[in-house]
């Protein structure tokens, strides 16, 4: 059973609110600079490079990630509630792939 | 001073163990001891990690959204009511919900089990349950599962003080940690006591020394970007001093588990903390 990605939205919003989104994905983020103690050889490199963020298809947020973020990324933004729907996260790993979540939420 | 030579020398070896990834840290700050969320952590003369801890690891472990440890949590919560092994059933099968069942029990533990006489911490009880009561495999001490389902169960005794009983049975445990804890070993030839109650407060590098409180293991320690139990922190302190580690989970670390949780009592359990 793996770990899932942790993420806070809220069900429901009004229309035009703004509100906060708390995302944290449980990943080793390996820089590519540590060396495997026993052979001597750096351990390859294997990071999420990149989190998108779409609300109804429409991007909503985008980071691109680098070695320096530690394990584990926490990345918290803010969002303007428009229409129900669905927001989908979506972070993509050196080796391609891909970690997925959605979570819905109604805008009254 | 002798003994703070020797720690600087310490830490001269430590330091490139511990303290690679960031030798630029800037001069930790003295905490403010007024601060209310500081002094929930102090109790009379005991104080746990979070009052040395920089401010932004604090805030870290106060949101229990941005604290990493909580991943393992979420994990244990799903594990918890899934059914595992030939006896066909789950923790939830005999615990029920574990925000009422696991309440308080943890702060009185490491404690004698009724059947075995015998010392034995949260681990070790709940691998009891999963070979005896399950008919399955134990978890390994360091799993993401063992790890995870500790902290569960730790977490339902937050901000209840630590109550090991250390009489009766449990004595001759307690007189075995604390000569443990008093032992000089290793190449730097140091005890436990020299750093953790002699040299509290002060400065070694980067690094301010605690009272080496057990409350919030498991803890996410940056270093480990993990989630380690205490038997594991133990290891690395015997390492420090290049003296020989015991494994996680032997009678030596679980009687000093006891007296380090005695030195305690009274303080908040904090489990999963957060630390440097
Ligand atoms: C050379 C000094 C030194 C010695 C000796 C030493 N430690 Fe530590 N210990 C440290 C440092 C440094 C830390 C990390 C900073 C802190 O919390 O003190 C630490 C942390 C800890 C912690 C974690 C505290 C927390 O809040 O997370 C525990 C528990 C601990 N030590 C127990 C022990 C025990 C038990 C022994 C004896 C087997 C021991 N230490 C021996 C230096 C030492
Ligand atoms: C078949 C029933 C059964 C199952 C299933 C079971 N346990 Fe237990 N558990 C017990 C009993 C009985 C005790 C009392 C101590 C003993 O007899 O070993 C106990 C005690 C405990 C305790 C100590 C509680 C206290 O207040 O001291 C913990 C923690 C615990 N179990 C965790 C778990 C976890 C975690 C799981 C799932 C991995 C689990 N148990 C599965 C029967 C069960």
């Amino acid at each position: 059973m793996a770990k899932k990605p942790r993420i806070k939205t809220p069900a429901t919003a009004k229309q035009g609110e703004v509100f906060q989104v708390k995302t944290i994905v449980s990943h080793k983020m390996e820089t590519g600079r540590r060396k495997d103690k026993k052979t001597g050889t750096n351990i390859p490199r294997n990071i999420l490079n990149r989190m998108e963020v779409t609300y109804n298809d429409r991007s909503v947020f985008a980071a691109h990630m680098e070695p320096g973020i530690s394990a584990n990324p926490y990345v918290s933004f803010y969002i303007k509630a428009t229409e129900s729907g669905e927001i989908v996260f979506k972070w993509t790993e050196d080796s391609g792939a891909v970690i997925t979540e959605t979570r819905k939420i109604t805008v009254k | 001073m002798k003994i703070y030579q020797t720690l600087v020398a310490a830490f001269s070896v430590a330091a490139v163990l511990s303290f690679a990834a960031g030798s630029a840290v800037a001069e930790p700050k003295d905490p403010d001891l007024t601060d209310p969320r500081v002094k929930r952590y102090i109790v009379g003369e005991k104080y746990s990690g979070y009052v040395v801890n920089e401010p932004e690891t604090r805030d870290i472990q106060d949101d229990d959204f941005q604290n990493p440890a909580f991943l393992w949590v979420e994990q244990a919560q799903s594990l918890w009511s899934k059914a595992d092994g030939k006896a066909g059933k789950s923790c939830e099968s005999c615990h029920g919900n574990p925000e009422v069942s696991m309440k308080g029990s943890s702060a009185s533990y490491p404690k004698i089990h009724k059947k075995k006489k015998t010392l034995l911490t949260v681990e070790h009880q709940i691998n009891i349950c999963r070979e005896e009561y399950m008919k399955t495999k134990p978890w390994k001490w360091e799993s993401d599962q063992m790890l995870g389902m500790s902290a569960l169960v730790r977490m339902q005794s937050r901000d209840m003080p630590v109550n090991v009983n250390v009489g009766g049975e449990a004595k001759p445990y307690f007189e075995k940690g604390r000569e443990f804890y008093f032992q000089r070993r290793g190449q730097l030839d140091l005890a436990c006591t020299h750093c953790h109650v002699d040299n509290h407060g002060n400065k070694v590098r980067s690094e301010k020394l605690s009272q080496g409180m057990p409350t919030g293991f498991p803890t996410y320690r940056m270093k480990w970007q993990k989630l380690g139990s205490l038997h594991r922190r133990f290891r690395g302190c015997n390492k420090n001093i290049r003296a020989q580690p015991y494994k996680q989970g032997t009678p030596e670390y679980t009687a000093l588990e006891l007296y380090l949780m005695w030195r305690a009592n009274g303080l908040p359990v904090e489990s999963p903390s957060v630390r440097k």
